[in-house]
């Protein structure tokens, strides 16, 4: 009832029709992304690592966070702690510390990161962490919002994020302060080779 | 004096908060001009996104009827509420079937606008914002007083104060960092224990029937993939026909809002998780009335970003409570009108009309323009204060005639160098009130023309 109605004001209400612009294609092709995506990714206290830079991921990684107790690893190559398939409550996942998931396109303007819930297991994992590692390839970067968007698809899985940098809150005072209620951190190792 | 005047006094009252929150939101508007410096075709994207809201406008209610079908086919129930009444009503239903008592939510500002905290508290729900500007408010019991930095007008000696008395933290600590710390400890309590979570909406995709929601903090999130109910709450005006509009409209959300390139996270919700169940509620509540106003209905563009409250300046010289609506400043102040012309009628008066809200809105509403548009609404339909009313009316005598007008000139010159300073700044003359009136020329301009220039012709 109340469906029918809205349409039916919204019909006698709306403006005459205009049509939807063309979105113009606003990047440069021949500019690097990956100089541009570890910039803006330091914009939010982002750790960028090259993947060259690391001997065994397995051990450096074990490295990067010495204390950290249970390591959810959803890369093959990582050793994981913790059997994410044997958890069916995501509340079980309240004490991971650390989670190593694939990324899938990296946007360059602003350090942004596409993963979905096929990458992560179970939806919650990115946010419950302690500390959120994620792993992308260097032919996975991509200069702007648009080639992100046309990239992906949204609808792929039941749930996709563009991740930035660890969790944030400027809310007392204005004071920047990391590690408001998800991650504590965000590292992302980037595969290179284009 | 009017409603936002007196508020806007109180605000004023204590200058040094004043002087820290005007620079505090400067501050904010400057990272905003620093962000959009980076982009070259900013303005090209404001024009794209302000053009693609006109077509949403246009076609809002195929675009609803879309985003629907699709919603329900990815398995989403979708709901509609014609007012807030409707809206809680709704909310509290699928609660009820799931037996909820507790509840947490991320940041919306329709729920704010439906009172749905005090409505689900009275039923005897626990509801806990999980933001942490709006934790702290409503530990504080009090509004919101930005729609993007809710607790904006606090120090953090007060947020201390309270973290103390509500959160047990150390007496006197007021360390921004040792606060996070705690509300984070505390607020994972609420998530792990939250049966259900309810989070605004930002974006609404027509073409694949699902939900953005942008946050910093995670909190969204937190609550929507532990919780087994979801519900997203948004107005009718959230919907964007496809997914690569979003494109356009990350880009400028977060760099508008507080300078960043983007938000930290930015979620796409589409269908429900493993055994959970998902909910979308679309609310009407006023926003029809609004589109049918020809003059007005482009406030419904608005992405609620918040960067005309950061640059207005009287928004930063008399804090977000002074509006007495959830939606505070320049957008408030177009919106409220449509909403109760007489309750709201101080607030499009609450403006210089200096156009810096207009300079910076993402898509381009021309917010002063509208203020100046509701002033006469208001005055038409015979809102304005009697005082007002009275010098609008002498005034528009006065300058009905020219030799009228260089009369009451000569007479107010000569009553200005000559009357005493208490007569003056009588009560009555709020132009007197706190400053003193400029020094009077000795001629009029039309004076001194004739006398310098007319023989230069």
């Amino acid at each position: 009832m109340s469906k029918k109605n809205i349409l039916a004001r919204i019909q006698q209400a709306k403006p005459a029709a205009t049509p939807l612009p063309e979105i113009p294609k606003f990047h440069k092709d021949h500019l690097d992304p990956l100089g541009t995506f570890i910039n803006n990714s330091g914009l939010f206290g982002t750790q960028v690592i090259l993947r060259s830079e690391l001997k065994n991921m397995n051990e450096d990684i074990h490295m990067l966070f010495p204390e950290a107790q249970q390591i959810a690893s959803l890369l093959p190559s990582i050793k994981s702690t913790v059997d994410l398939n044997a958890i069916k409550d995501p509340h079980d996942l309240v004490s991971v510390d650390v989670a190593i998931i694939k990324g899938q396109v990296g946007v360059a303007e602003n350090g942004a990161i596409w993963i979905t819930e096929k990458d992560c297991g179970h939806r919650v994992l990115p946010f419950i962490t302690q500390h959120l590692i994620i792993c992308l390839k260097q032919s996975d970067l991509v200069h702007n919002m648009h080639q992100a968007y046309a990239k992906i698809q949204i609808d792929d899985t039941g749930f996709g994020l563009f991740v930035a940098g660890p969790s944030k809150t400027a809310d007392i005072e204005q004071s920047l302060v990391i590690g408001a209620q998800g991650a504590r951190s965000l590292t992302v190792i980037i595969e290179e080779g284009t | 004096m009017s409603k936002h005047a007196i508020k806007a006094a109180e605000f004023i009252d204590n200058e040094e908060r004043m002087k820290w929150h005007d620079a505090a939101l400067w501050l904010v508007r400057s990272k905003r001009d620093n962000a959009t410096h980076g982009i070259p075709e900013w303005e090209q994207l404001r024009s794209t996104a302000s053009q693609i809201k006109d077509n949403v406008l246009s076609h809002l209610d195929q675009y609803l009827e879309e985003f629907e079908a699709k919603a329900t086919k990815n398995g989403v129930q979708v709901h509609w509420a014609t007012d807030a009444t409707e809206h809680n009503r709704i909310v509290q239903k699928i609660l009820a079937k799931h037996q909820v008592k507790r509840i947490v939510k991320s940041k919306s500002m329709l729920t704010e606008e439906c009172h749905l905290n005090a409505f689900l508290t009275e039923k005897g729900i626990e509801v806990v914002d999980t933001d942490l500007g709006e934790r702290i408010i409503q530990l504080k019991e009090e509004p919101p007083s930005h729609i993007v930095m809710p607790a904006i007008h606090l120090k953090k000696e007060e947020i201390g104060e309270l973290f103390h008395e509500k959160l047990n933290t150390k007496k006197g600590a007021s360390d921004p960092k040792y606060l996070t710390e705690s509300a984070r400890q505390h607020l994972r309590q609420k998530f792990l224990n939250a049966q259900a979570a309810l989070t605004g909406v930002n974006f609404a995709i027509a073409e694949t029937g699902g939900v953005v929601v942008c946050t910093n903090e995670g909190n969204a999130d937190m609550g929507v993939h532990l919780a087994p109910v979801q519900i997203h709450s948004m107005g009718i005006e959230k919907v964007i026909p496809k997914a690569e509009h979003l494109g356009v409209f990350t880009r400028l959300l977060a760099r508008s809002a507080t300078g960043q390139p983007v938000t930290i996270y930015t979620s796409h919700h589409h269908r429900p998780k493993p055994g959970g169940e998902m909910h979308i509620i679309i609310v009407d509540n006023g926003r029809t009335a609004q589109l049918a106003r020809e003059d007005f209905r482009n406030s419904l563009k608005c992405i609620r970003c918040g960067a005309c409250m950061n640059t207005c300046p009287i928004y930063r010289r008399s804090g977000g409570h002074s509006y007495g609506y959830t939606v505070p400043g320049p957008i408030g102040s177009i919106l409220t009108p449509g909403i109760d012309l007489k309750k709201y009628s101080d607030l499009p008066f609450a403006s210089t009309l200096c156009g810096s809200c207009s300079d910076v809105c993402p898509v381009k509403i021309n917010i002063h323009e509208q203020l100046y548009k509701w002033r006469q609404v208001i005055a038409e339909e015979g809102h304005l204060p009697p005082a007002k009313k009275q010098s609008m009316k002498l005034a528009s005598w006065v300058l009905a005639k020219p030799g009228r007008y260089q009369f009451f000139g000569r007479m107010a010159r000569r009553a200005l160098r000559v009357l005493p300073k208490g007569i003056i700044n009588n009560p009555l003359n709020t132009w007197g009130k706190d400053r003193d009136l400029p020094e009077p020329p000795k001629q009029s301009f039309q004076e001194w023309y004739q006398k310098n220039r007319k023989n230069d012709e």
